[in-house]
């Protein structure tokens, strides 16, 4: 820990990643809460994925590689979001191909680039420790947009995630909402790219938010405290990562899951005790 | 009296496989009108109609006299339990205000006067020390009431309930209805159920759905007794 510290007051990488750690933290604290409750996993999995198309275009073009991240994160996004509210029974598979496809695009786009690919391994896993100022201003400004979004949207997107049917005879927009809100979940993506990589972005969008939910009674409190636990796992998994020289989005991965599971585990022995004790006092009641 | 809901010749068909047929139905102002059928016999289709969410294949359906898209402000609308997720993170009192939500709803906070509302309606249906708890933990009859807050809350002529008893005991049952029953002296009431039970032995008005609409007479007309309909469906 205190090599860390070290490190932290004399390298500007290590601060960087620190401060990509806590922009991070707000974007899958508030997005992953409406992953879990809406259990949108897999199109959020989806859009991740798909993103490499644009990340591998972009580079072929000799465009910013975050660039085409966001645009295709948010092509997906619109083109899945249409597809859930036209044709249901299809979704999964539509899901899936969009998944896969878009992989594979990026990969013969990135292999067609002439040069030496080199970042392709850190888009898959992530770096957090090459984040750069501009990154990170990037990183900001999806924040703030994600942050408005929420806070005006609030009361519309808890409508549309728990009851969709209520929602629309209240005459809210549900196919504006519900693609919206997947809108959000693919800048929380881009956002996390540079953290964890794509293919491991779906853990930091459910784990904090499912671990916050387990003892949480409503959105609000859900959000903040998915926000404080994605900044402990990202920055545990940093220290940790870099005290045992291990590659930091998989670090975070791990500890982020081990903790959801210590979670689960705790919340069932809290219930037995309380049950054990309602037993054991109505016995006592005779 | 005014007719609140009216079918004209509707038929319903998804994927070519025909739903409804030929439905006629009128519904007058201030009825407690309740239709009942084996599950799949397109009751919650039904219901998708009268609320606008599906549009017929053939016919014309009228509530409050406009196509039904343009009624749903007038209608409150309790949904089958089983449509809404136990785990959610929620509170019985944010259930109910969602009743109050409106398109231009932004920002997290409610008024004043929906929470006023929303108490009010709770007190209606007897539930509102349950406000603060999480909607998730609460029994079947205390989710049920919510529901009805809910629907309740905007202040409706109309009341379409789907299943109210259907993950309720008998004792619950009996208290939904009686409740029901006194909400319908302001409020019409249309609800489907596959449970004939209390429907068969209190109310009046009421009518058989397996794609085509049958309409039971408490005289003793043609159609003969509601317990016959199931029994003559088994035959």
């Amino acid at each position: 820990m205190s090599d860390f510290i070290g490190a932290l007051w004399q390298y500007a990488f290590i601060q960087n990643a620190v401060l990509a750690g806590v922009l991070s933290s707000f974007a899958c604290g508030m997005t992953g809460v409406y992953v879990v409750v809406k259990r949108i996993t897999f199109i959020s999995g989806g859009i991740a994925h798909a993103v490499l198309g644009g990340i591998g275009i972009a580079y072929y073009l000799g465009l910013d590689p975050l660039l085409g991240a966001v645009i295709t994160a948010l092509f997906s996004a619109f083109l899945l979001g249409m597809i859930n509210l036209t044709a249901r029974q299809h979704e999964d598979t539509v899901i899936g191909a969009l998944w896969a496809v878009g992989m594979a695009v990026g990969i013969i786009f990135i292999t067609l680039t002439p040069g030496y690919s080199v970042d392709l391994m850190s888009f898959l896993f992530g770096n957090i420790l090459m984040v750069t100022k501009p990154v990170l201003w990037l990183l900001l400004l999806l924040d703030l947009i994600i942050l408005l979004l929420v806070v005006v949207f609030y009361r519309q997107f808890l409508l549309v995630c728990y009851d969709e049917e209520y929602a629309r005879l209240r005459g809210l927009p549900v196919k504006f909402l519900y693609i919206l809100l997947l809108a959000l979940i693919a800048l929380t993506v881009v956002v996390l790219i540079k953290v964890v990589g794509l293919i491991m972005v779906i853990a930091l969008l459910t784990l904090p938010a499912a671990v916050a939910g387990l003892f949480t009674h409503n959105l609000r409190q859900m959000m903040v405290s998915a926000t404080g636990l994605s900044l402990l796992f990202i920055l545990a998994g940093l220290v940790i990562s870099y005290n045992l020289n291990l590659p930091s989005g998989a670090t975070i991965v791990i500890i982020a899951g081990l903790c959801y599971l210590g979670a689960i585990g705790f919340r069932k022995l809290v219930l037995k005790i309380r049950r054990r004790k309602e037993i054991a006092f109505d016995g006592g009641g005779e | 009296m005014a007719n609140v809901i009216e079918f004209h010749n509707v038929s319903f068909a998804y994927d070519h496989r025909l739903i409804l047929e030929e439905i006629n139905l009128q519904v007058a102002a201030g009825d407690f009108f309740a239709i009942v059928g084996p599950n799949g016999g397109g009751k919650t289709t039904l219901l998708r109609l009268l609320l606008g969410n599906f549009e017929p294949v053939q016919g014309e359906i009228k509530v409050f006299n406009r196509p039904p898209r343009k009624a749903r402000r007038f209608i409150g609308y309790v949904p089958q339990q089983g449509t809404v997720d136990r785990e959610f993170p929620v509170s019985a009192l944010e259930v109910v205000l969602m009743g109050r939500l409106t398109p231009t709803s932004f920002f997290p906070r409610y008024r004043q006067e929906d929470y006023e509302a929303a108490y009010a309606a709770m007190q209606a249906v007897g539930v509102e020390e349950l406000a603060p708890f999480r909607f998730g933990d609460l029994s079947g009859g205390q989710k049920q009431r919510i529901l009805i807050a809910r629907a309740l809350v905007a202040n409706p002529q109309l009341l379409i309930l789907d299943e109210p008893t259907s993950s309720v005991d008998y004792e619950v049952e009996q208290e939904i209805y009686q409740l029901l029953t006194g909400l319908n002296k302001k409020v019409t009431i249309v609800l489907v159920s596959h449970d004939l039970g209390y429907i068969a032995s209190h109310l009046r008005k009421v009518a058989y759905l397996n794609r085509r609409l049958f309409l039971y007479q408490p005289e003793g007309g043609a159609q003969g007794n509601i317990a016959d309909w199931y029994g003559a469906k088994k035959s």
